[in-house]
């Protein structure tokens, strides 16, 4: 097929994903977030250029999973610290230094406790990226130029099409009725 | 306006009143945009030069080996170990700022982390550089790492030394990871602010480290938890890292090092000199960039204080070490702080005690601590202070030990000044491309905590209006007609 490469391709055909609402205020986005929840839709996002505070709540979130990946990663690092320490020093290759045996449980506390931070830290990092599923090369929020205002002084929601309540003319005018300042339809190639 | 978020220091403001959002995003970003003021480039080329005699001195010193610099025996730790403790103590404030205020609600680290962040990370490549150096057999270097060698016998696991691999090594990385998620959000803005087609490198490689950040709420929930573990994990490990470097010293059996007092001692110094440091720079890049209305004299005095509690715990361990070594009857702990006030060495113990314990002193008037320029240049005493300090614990203690037949006196070479000299050089290189490509505060932190950030900002009127009449040009609640203000 690679002949067909520099032939134009023919324009694939497009389809509505989601409803872009653009907000002024923290305030109004969060009392939309809040109407967009009563209503009964769960595939809607907020986009704001700082965290809000309670917009979770009135997203109707559940609270972050983080918290266990570190806990498994913390458990991880001790692990690993104990077993590095007491194969090198004690089993592969025992030796005394300083009269202290060769399994010294408090000359080993920095080093065990440094790596269950190390492997904590990469755990609470690499762990919100994967939650979060970043990094991504693009979502379709990204074909509004408006949303360029999403990371500077504008607050933005967004309706996916997933979403079972999601109706171009009644998803339109709840936010419209919450306030948005302006409302669009991104639209995406089909799949 | 005093309301809000930002109210947890009494009624001062942290950023200008009337501040918006578009405001605080064009005056952070623009310093990345528009080209480089004339000073910076005066700064930059000098830092660069410094960096070119630190590569001539570090080549010099692997061609040769660690004769050129000039420590003998008994010093056999000299600059090398004093510039490493100095560089791992700056480095403290970043994290200090970050982890511990961010966990105790002290919100007016917002204006100064980023900043304090990143110069704890330059800061620790620094530290980072000394003890690869002073090995001698450099391409053995890799001996400081846990691995067996060809003898099938692994480091010791007892050894600070061994320790303070794990402990640098797990600081720079937790401080890195840190940065970078703060700058998240940050980059984010910057890629979107490219608009047009000449901007298109720009934009791709801010978007290439932003990561595709959209400002989702799903996605500030868990960078929120992710930044509040972070801190939680890095506030312990802040106060492990100079107590390990303590260790170095502490768990020997030199006069002078052997003390139960070092680590809560070296912490503190830690502090002390890195605020210090943080101070210096932020004051110069205030003036420079106009920052005036994000870091504010609330900023300024805040620090200050903090460098006035520090430095006096550090005199206090000064005065405890003297105390403990008359108290212990050892005649060499006696003699080691009798030499150090009195001895060949008294310039440099009294240099110190000059720079640490007396100058801060000035800062419990409030005419001094909101004081720019003599803020400034105590900031600049405090950095020699605590060289000095590392330079007396380490010198003054090793040149005369047990056998008076073994002592000696350290003459540093101009390669030991060189190296120094070259590692500022280090240091400024990095901070000035910091302060050229990246926003210097942090942009998405600061906005949070202005008072329209607060999503019920001004639904309650009737609470509000009792002390907001003086500065309210939001009234009304929402944030100003923000799109129109921006430059």
């Amino acid at each position: 097929m690679s002949d067909t490469h520099n032939e134009p391709q023919p324009e694939r055909e497009r389809r509505p994903v989601l409803l872009l609402a653009e907000f002024d205020s923290a305030g109004s986005v969060l009392h939309a977030a809040e109407a967009l929840r009563d209503a009964g839709y769960k595939s809607f996002d907020a986009h704001t250029p700082f965290p809000v505070h309670g917009m979770d709540r009135a997203m109707g979130m559940s609270d972050s999973r983080l918290g266990w990946i570190v806990a498994a990663m913390a458990t991880a690092g001790f692990t690993t610290a104990v077993a590095l320490i007491t194969w090198a020093n004690h089993i592969s290759y025992p030796f005394v230094v300083g009269g202290k045996p060769p399994l010294s449980i408090p000359a080993y506390a920095p080093v065990t406790f440094e790596l269950t931070v190390l492997f904590s830290a990469f755990g609470a990092v690499f762990g919100m990226l994967g939650l979060n599923k970043l990094p991504r090369h693009h979502h379709p929020v990204f074909f509004s130029d408006r949303f360029r205002s999403a990371t500077d002084d504008r607050f933005f929601l967004s309706v996916e099409r997933e979403d079972p309540k999601f109706d171009l003319t009644k998803t339109r005018e709840l936010l419209e009725g919450a306030k948005a300042t302006h409302v669009e339809v991104i639209e995406d190639e089909v799949p | 306006m005093s309301d809000g978020p930002i109210t947890s220091i009494g009624e001062k403001h942290l950023v200008r009143p009337g501040a918006t959002f578009r405001e605080i995003t064009d005056s952070i970003s623009v310093v990345t945009e528009t080209s480089a003021p004339r000073g910076w480039w005066i700064a930059f080329l000098t830092a660069a030069t410094f960096l070119g005699i630190l590569g001539a001195a570090v080549g010099w010193l692997f061609w040769k080996g660690v004769g050129v610099w000039g420590n003998n025996s008994p010093v056999g730790w000299a600059w090398d170990i004093t510039n490493f403790v100095w560089w791992v103590g700056i480095g403290h404030a970043g994290t200090l700022i970050s982890a511990v205020l961010f966990l105790f609600r002290q919100k007016w680290r917002t204006s100064i982390n980023r900043f304090a962040e990143a110069m704890t990370i330059f800061a620790v490549i620094c530290a980072l550089l000394f003890p690869g150096i002073h090995v001698g057999r450099v391409w053995h270097a890799y001996y400081m790492f846990p691995l067996p060698n060809s003898m099938s016998l692994w480091p010791n696991f007892k050894s600070p030394l061994l320790w303070d691999i794990f402990a640098v090594g797990t600081y720079f990385t937790v401080s890195l990871l840190f940065w970078y998620v703060g700058l998240i959000p940050d980059l984010a803005t910057l890629r979107d602010r490219c608009t047009t087609a000449a901007q298109g490198v720009r934009r791709y490689v801010y978007g290439l480290f932003a990561l595709g950040w959209r400002g989702s709420n799903r996605h500030w929930s868990n960078y929120e938890r992710a930044y509040m573990i972070l801190a939680a994990l890095s506030t312990p490990l802040v106060l492990s890292v100079h107590s390990v470097v303590s260790f170095d010293f502490a768990t020997s059996v030199e006069p002078g090092w052997h003390t139960t007092i070092f680590p809560p001692y070296f912490v503190a110094g830690a502090v002390f000199s890195g605020f210090a440091m943080v101070m210096s720079l932020i004051l110069v890049a205030r003036v420079v960039y106009k920052l005036n209305d994000l870091v504010t004299m609330t900023h300024i005095e805040l620090m200050n204080k903090i460098m006035l509690a520090t430095g006096s715990l550090v005199g206090y361990a000064y005065a405890m070490e003297f105390f403990i070594a008359w108290y212990s009857g050892n005649p060499y702990e006696r003699y080691v702080f009798v030499n150090r006030a009195l001895g060949p060495y008294s310039w440099a113990y009294w240099t110190m005690i000059s720079c640490n314990v007396i100058s801060p002193q000035f800062f419990w008037f409030k005419r001094f601590r909101t004081n720019i320029p003599f803020s400034f240049v105590l900031s600049i005493f405090i950095n020699i202070g605590m060289w000095f300090e590392r330079f007396v614990i380490i010198v003054t203690s090793l040149h005369r030990d047990f056998v008076p037949a073994s002592w000696g006196y350290f003459h540093p070479t101009a390669v030991d000044i060189a190296t120094f000299m070259g590692s500022l050089g280090l240091f400024f290189t990095l901070f000035l491309l910091f302060i050229r490509w990246v926003p210097m505060i942090a942009i998405a932190e600061l906005k949070g905590v202005l008072p329209q950030a607060d999503p019920h900002h001004g639904e309650h009127h009737g609470k509000h209006d009792k002390h907001d009449k003086r500065d309210a040009p939001t009234e009304g609640g929402e944030p100003a007609p923000a799109a129109t203000e921006g430059a």
